[in-house]
């Protein structure tokens, strides 16, 4: 069981690119409401800034907390570069205004990375924290650059047009937003097969080795993470360009941790979790986050059971498959995840009546006891629906305890199968 | 020089508070080499605690009541989870405890909602404990320092006279000897992290009221404490005490003084208008600068003393 | 024959406690020589002093001639010094291939580069492949590197150590917890890996050490107390005292 490693599916791989460009290209045409066409250029945006980041955490071995520090200095340039091109004192074309955050970001990670990429482990983490929290100190006393709590607001539609493109419609943006996308997923896929990008990857899992090898781990680290900032410059300016303002919260230790958990939700060990990562991320934000308050409470929690459970995320869940699809095994599994399913919703149900009723308690019990939950009423001051919730969740939890042990059973006898057709 | 007085004995006091902190976090790091993100959080919980237990028995009760819960919790989180993560390596269980730290500020919104709670100090502590020249010094900054020192010297007897202490002590000195003592080594992390958890929240609780009570509590003192801990030296008591202290200071004094180096030139006969070049940096008052300073000290020791105040490893 | 690399005076303590205690060494380039002694003897902590692992704490050591004392491992390496490990040190999650690649990268200068495919590297893959062939893993090309057999592994650290074509190579114990057979296709191999280059070796297994070494250095308590070809060190007194007679019984 290799969990990390970059083997390149030669038959593939075009195919795979040519189905990821052809489906980002199409689906606006088929999804054709505003809110949609905004949350796929959010996730456009996303992707760019999740698979920066996982140069660092999932070929480096570098975890940071600080990542929108490069991201939101990229954005913070990108506005003044865009103010400034409106205003005439140059001209540059705003379709290539996002590689103006990108050397930004580059350059802070020239400056900031020398110290951070000294170690890596849990220091990097630590100093990377510290350095965000720097940053956004900073962004609050310097408000001529950063523009305080207002931030800064710019207008992405220059006076000129080229072939019709203004970048006013939203969709014109989109697009803008998926081309940068898809050269920047190319472009950091062919990182990974480059001396660096290798040579990161046997710096993140043997870093002594890699010294006897003739390789400076901080040289590579460093470097590392200036490409990695540069990438993250770009979906700063991105992200810029398509919400025409940045504020401080954009370099903030939020936008970080976002970063992080997407990426480590997704899959840090392969070159698409982070994409996986960032949709399931922003259906989060979106479905969930539409109907309850309570929805980064389910995100935090959905983050710890990958970590404690599926530390390969999304994508090592889906490849983990792989082979059993291959040997026609996958039937010996259907029973146990039903089982796990059914048992999993009634666990499901019983969280989140408890969270959400607890919510519903401390927010308005005085003023407004009744609510409603999957379709039912009740008061939430009584002791009912409290003991249902409560009765929900500690069933629930029995009996998935029980449901897991079918899966791991049957899933520990499938590798052994496919073990002796191995051998 | 009354100014300087009363600074001073709130750098005392707040470094004091940082110390009760950094301490259980350096503990927790020596011994078992994670580095609790989450730790914070437990001084926010501890803190609510506090305010619910308050409301309904007083504040004594909960000084007690309070850092056990906290310790209680700590180590159920100790026991289920990072033991859990712990053949992931150091990095998985920082992101346990990143996550434990997510999860822990949005249980707070859930329960005690988004905004500050009334949590407030006890009318018995309520008052002026002295007056210097012509300043009242409050009767709870005095109580904070006093439960702070006996908290100190509790942690000074337990590590110098009791067994687990003296684990402990190895382990601050050799990490890798933890294993080879014998000792029960998963109960004893269990009530090491515990026992850090504990401090935390007693730190919360006396710190909670002083300071405010709210569900950013945690996030903002909790990079504050990884300053301490690297600017101190990884894994050393005496350089986080000293550490706590400096930053107590630094971070007191620079709320008060309105300096700046404009303020500064204009002494020696030149004043900074609007063209000077850099004109903003020299306006720059040294309050506006204190969010600032810890992050800049912390970078400064890893450019110039990457082992910190008493550091003896590079992380 | 030139002097390939030069002991002058070499100490190391860690704390109060002295493990090298003065060691002088020239080892002519081209030689096979092998260190022995008994356990604690300070030949690990030797190899780590050679190769830039720990600083020294007095004396000095000569590459070629210059200085390399105070340098970091990689800045050794890149002079041509290159070092195995007793407890194998690979990349576990790399294939086998990937291993060997990422051990000639540096030394066919393509250093940091993120402009090169690897795929387009012919030189690097052509050497990786070489290397692999010569060490006998060329069947388990893409087997990760961390499920191979303990002796699969051993061969691997020897492919790594020599893979960049230095010209002083290291090897620490190279054939500690083999079997005879393996042992015998080991010896074999660092036979042939080490034709012309400067072997200095650690090694339990006084059979390999008398097969292969053209000259044995004996450490005892951080000092060597012999330094001769295999037949005079097997004939000397002082060295079956203090080491070969206890490794008797």
């Amino acid at each position: 069981m290799s969990k990390l490693r970059y083997r390149p599916i030669n038959l593939g791989r075009w195919l795979v690119w040519g189905i990821t460009a052809l489906v980002m290209i199409v689906l606006p045409l088929i999804f054709t409401s505003g809110f949609t066409l905004t949350i796929m250029s959010q996730i456009g945006v996303g992707i760019i800034f999740a698979l920066s980041y996982n140069m660092l955490l999932g070929q480096g071995g570098m975890l940071s907390f600080g990542h929108a520090v490069y991201s939101g200095l990229g954005a913070y340039f990108t506005v003044h570069a865009l103010n400034l091109i409106s205003k005439g004192t140059f001209y540059f074309p705003v379709t290539l205004a996002p590689i103006i955050g990108g050397v930004a970001g580059a350059f802070f990670g020239v400056i900031f990375g020398y110290v951070t990429t000294k170690k890596s482990g849990t220091t990097f983490a630590m100093i990377s924290l510290g350095i965000g929290e720097m940053v956004f100190a900073c962004s609050l006393m310097f408000s001529d650059f950063f523009g305080g709590e207002a931030g800064i607001a710019t207008n992405r539609v220059m006076g000129s047009n080229v072939l019709g493109i203004t970048y006013g419609p939203a969709i014109q943006v989109y697009y803008l937003i998926i081309g940068w996308a898809l050269v920047c997923m190319a472009a950091m896929y062919a990182w990974t097969q480059t001396p660096l990008g290798r040579m990161a990857n046997a710096v993140r899992d043997n870093p002594e080795r890699a010294e006897f090898v003739g390789y400076d781990t901080h040289m590579v680290r460093f470097l590392t993470l200036v490409l990695s900032g540069f990438f993250a410059g770009i979906a700063g300016g991105l992200s810029s360009i398509n919400y025409e303002i940045v504020t401080a919260e954009n370099l903030g230790a939020l936008a970080s941790g976002s970063v992080l958990i997407a990426t480590f939700v997704g899959g840090a060990g392969y070159f698409f979790g982070p994409i996986i990562g960032i949709i399931v991320f922003f259906v989060m934000v979106t479905a969930v986050g539409g109907i309850t308050q309570a929805w980064l409470f389910y995100l935090g929690l959905l983050f710890l059971i990958m970590v404690l459970y599926a530390p390969g995320g999304f994508a090592s869940l889906i490849l983990m498959h792989v082979p059993v699809i291959k040997a026609r095994l996958m039937r010996r599994l259907w029973l146990p995840y039903a089982a796990a399913a059914i048992t999993g919703v009634v666990l499901l149900a019983g969280l989140v009546s408890v969270v959400e009723m607890t919510y519903h308690y401390s927010a308005e019990a005085d003023t407004n006891p009744g609510m409603a939950l999957f379709g039912l009423a009740f008061n939430v001051t009584s002791y009912t629906p409290w003991a249902v919730a409560a009765g929900l969740l500690v069933g629930g939890f029995i009996v998935s305890r029980f449901a897991w042990k079918a899966v791991g059973k049957a899933w520990g006898e499938i590798i052994l199968g496919l073990q002796e057709r191995r051998a | 020089m009354e100014f300087f007085l009363i600074s001073m004995l709130n750098s005392l006091s707040y470094g004091l508070l940082l110390f009760m902190l950094s301490s259980g976090l350096t503990i927790i790091f020596s011994m078992m080499g994670v580095l609790n993100f989450a730790h914070a959080s437990f001084y926010m919980i501890g803190a609510y605690f506090a305010y619910q237990i308050s409301v309904w028995l007083g504040f004594w009760p909960a000084l007690v009541i309070a850092p056990l819960l906290v310790a209680a919790v700590g180590m159920a989180v100790e026991r289920y989870g990072l033991r859990t993560v712990h053949k992931y390596g150091h990095v998985a269980e920082l992101l346990f405890t990143f996550g434990l730290a997510y999860l822990i500020e949005e249980a707070v919104h859930l329960v005690w909602g988004r905004s500050s709670v009334p949590y407030v100090v006890p009318p018995s502590l309520d008052g002026a404990a002295f007056t210097l020249y012509s300043t009242d010094y409050p009767i709870y900054r005095v109580f904070m320092m006093a439960v702070s020192v006996s908290m100190l010297i509790g942690i000074y007897l337990t590590l110098t006279r009791s067994r687990i202490g003296l684990v402990i002590q190895a382990a601050l000195t050799h990490p890798q000897s933890v294993e080879t003592l014998g000792h029960n080594v998963p109960r004893v992390f269990m009530l090491v992290f515990g026992g850090g958890s504990a401090l935390a929240g007693l730190a919360g609780v006396i710190g909670g009221n002083a300071f405010i009570t709210e569900p950013g509590m945690a996030a903002a003192v909790g990079p504050i404490v990884f300053v301490v801990v690297v600017v101190g030296g990884m894994g050393s008591l005496v350089g986080a005490f000293l550490a706590s202290l400096l930053l107590g200071v630094l971070q007191t004094f620079s709320v008060a003084l309105d300096y700046s180096f404009a303020d500064l030139f204009a002494k020696f006969g030149y004043t900074v208008d609007p063209d000077t070049p850099l004109a903003v940096l020299w306006n720059l008052t040294i309050s506006q600068t204190g969010p600032v300073l810890p992050y800049l000290l912390m970078v400064l020791m890893l450019i110039f003393r990457p082992k910190g105040i008493m550091g003896s490893r590079e992380g | 024959m030139s002097t390939a690399i030069e002991l002058k005076a070499v100490t190391k303590n860690f704390g109060n406690t002295e493990i090298i205690r003065g060691v002088d060494l020239a080892i002519p380039r081209g030689e096979r020589h092998a260190v022995i002694g008994p356990n604690g003897a300070g030949k690990s902590t030797l190899f780590n002093l050679i190769s830039g692992r720990y600083p020294l704490s007095g004396g000095d050591i000569l590459l070629n001639g210059e200085s390399v004392s105070g340098l970091k491992p990689f800045e050794i390496n890149r002079r041509g010094l290159s070092r195995s490990f007793q407890i194998t040190n690979i990349f576990q999650r790399m294939s086998v291939f990937e291993n060997v690649r990422c051990a000639v990268l540096w030394s066919l200068g393509y250093k940091y580069s993120f402009w090169h495919r690897l795929g387009g590297l012919k030189d690097a893959n052509l050497r990786a492949e070489e290397v692999m062939e010569s060490i006998g893993l060329k069947a388990r090309r893409d087997t990760s590197a961390g499920v191979l057999s303990y002796a699969e592994q051993r061969a691997l650290e020897i492919g790594i150590t020599i893979a960049g074509g230095a010209e002083v190579i290291l090897l620490d114990e190279p054939t500690a917890g083999m079997s005879r057979t393996e042992t015998a296709d080991a010896v074999e191999l660092i036979r042939k890996v080490s034709q012309g280059k400067t072997l200095i070796m650690v090694e339990h297994d006084m059979g390999v050490v008398f097969d292969l070494a053209d000259k044995i250095s004996v450490l005892v308590y951080g000092e060597v107390i012999a330094s001769d070809k295999p037949q005079n060190i097997r004939g000397n007194k002082a060295v079956q005292e203090a080491y070969l007679g206890t490794e008797a019984h």
